[in-house]
């Protein structure tokens, strides 16, 4: 069975690995601080300027000045900082975060990312998107695997306007978890139920099966 | 001690005028200069361009600004959470530039810093880089992208003194350290003015020579947008 958005998040979870600071975009991506693991050490970055975020405050113990990327108020962990934005930056830029998580609406073969503006829809920003893909080594997509018409939205080439060029090296959808390297995605898991022909015909892009297809253990 | 201290917001903003290019600190509603921007409406100049990371919402922050028609021209990351925002951009009558957050952030730092531009990997191969000079270092491609160049910067701090020293708190630092000193004219307003010599320069934030003029700021709303909680179990 295709998996549902918390169980993208959970697979992703997976990839996190002890030491490492995360940077989580919104939606998807955000519910991956639920299900990392809790005997690893791990912290999350906000690129509005904390590290070492928290989980949300209790009722009554909101702070208008404590909030994250999404505008949501939020707490810190023992050991958080709060910086400016020219720093938090420095931090994503200088490649000082090991993974990021964000959300997408297609990616292509080669790489390339689209996720900040459809023509002809009122367009929001790309916020901090295209510091983030320009920048980190190991960029982790949290997406569906098609759009609402079923149509794929992993492709041969992105038809939306990028937010980066050749930066995505993994993605995880409903359906899959693919690597992306050579100029195609190599199909490395399948969502518990879901079959290798399923996950073919719902990929436009190159898709490269070369072994048994596990299913995802989660 | 050169004293920067203003008596109020009225003093703070003398010179802002019609057509000027302004920053404006934070980051949605959180460490936006509130007290600045009510007398901006107050004083209702116009076909000013705005520098901030987002618009504010339809009926606080920036959009106050928006709802009297007075924004020319916007320079942003983001700025989804305000219809008004969307009517005027919509119908041509707000121009609109879109900024990657980091790079948005840098070329204030840079302003502040005397850097005329910097390269940034950000928005390379995209339409953001359309028109820019792009250059390789290293196997990698970068975007030339210039330093701002603005009349006013309108910060909001936690606490400060008469020297123009700054200290922020939590997340509402945000955009507001990198413009102070990014414009001609930097006005600090803060929640707590406090006696010269109460601060720990080991915890200066912001040094007052970056600053021009500084007040105790009023009446802050300081406006959730987003509230989010959990239950006690």
């Amino acid at each position: 069975m295709a998996l549902d958005k918390n169980g993208i998040a959970k697979r992703i979870a997976q990839e996190v690995q002890d030491g490492f600071y995360v940077n989580l975009g919104i939606g998807i991506p955000t519910l991956v601080a639920n299900y990392v693991r809790d005997d690893i050490e791990v912290e999350f970055q906000s690129e509005n300027g904390v590290l070492g975020m928290g989980p949300f405050p209790f009722e009554g113990e909101e702070d208008a000045d404590i909030i994250n990327a999404g505008k949501q108020t939020i707490t810190t962990m023992p050991g958080a900082s709060f910086f400016d934005s020219a720093t938090s930056f420095s931090m994503i830029r200088g490649k000082h975060v090991d993974l990021t998580i964000l959300g997408a609406m297609e990616v292509a073969e080669n790489g390339d990312i689209a996720n900040w503006k459809i023509p002809g829809k009122m367009v929001k920003g790309m916020g901090g998107a295209m510091d983030l893909v320009a920048s980190a080594e190991n960029i982790i997509v949290a997406m569906m695997h098609t759009n609402k018409h079923g149509e794929s939205k992993i492709l041969k080439k992105c038809s939306l306007p990028l937010t980066g060029v050749g930066c995505v090296t993994k993605v995880v959808t409903n359906l899959a978890v693919l690597e992306v390297k050579d100029n195609a995605f190599y199909l490395l898991e399948r969502a518990p139920g879901v079959s290798v022909e399923e996950i073919q015909n719902a990929t436009e892009g190159n898709l490269i099966v070369n072994r048994q297809i596990p299913e995802m253990d989660i | 001690m050169i004293n920067k201290k203003v008596e109020n917001v009225q003093e703070a903003l003398k010179g802002v005028k019609s057509g000027m290019t302004l920053m404006l600190g934070g980051f949605g509603l959180c460490g936006i200069p509130e007290n600045a921007i009510s007398e901006l409406v107050r004083l209702n100049v116009k076909e000013v361009t705005c520098i901030s990371n987002n618009a504010g919402v339809d009926d606080f922050g920036l959009g106050l600004l928006l709802q009297g028609k007075q924004i020319k021209k916007m320079i942003s990351s983001y700025v989804g959470e305000n219809d008004e925002f969307e009517r005027q951009m919509l119908s041509g009558e707000l121009e609109v530039e879109l900024t990657p957050q980091g790079t948005l952030a840098e070329k204030c730092r840079a302003a502040q810093a005397g850097f005329p531009a910097f390269y940034t990997p950000a928005g390379y191969g995209t339409e953001v880089a359309e028109g820019k000079e792009t250059r390789e270092f290293d196997g990698k491609m970068y975007v030339l992208e210039p330093a701002f160049k603005a009349d006013f910067a309108f910060v909001k701090a936690w606490k400060g003194d008469a020297a123009g020293n700054l200290i922020f708190k939590g997340t509402s630092r945000n955009f507001n350290p990198n413009m102070c000193g990014a414009a001609t004219v930097t006005v600090a307003e803060v929640e707590e003015l406090v006696e010269v010599g109460e601060l720990d320069p080991n915890n200066v934030h912001i040094p007052g020579i970056f600053v021009q003029r500084i007040f105790q700021g009023k009446n802050y709303e300081k406006r959730i947008e987003q509230r989010t909680v959990r239950q006690k179990q």
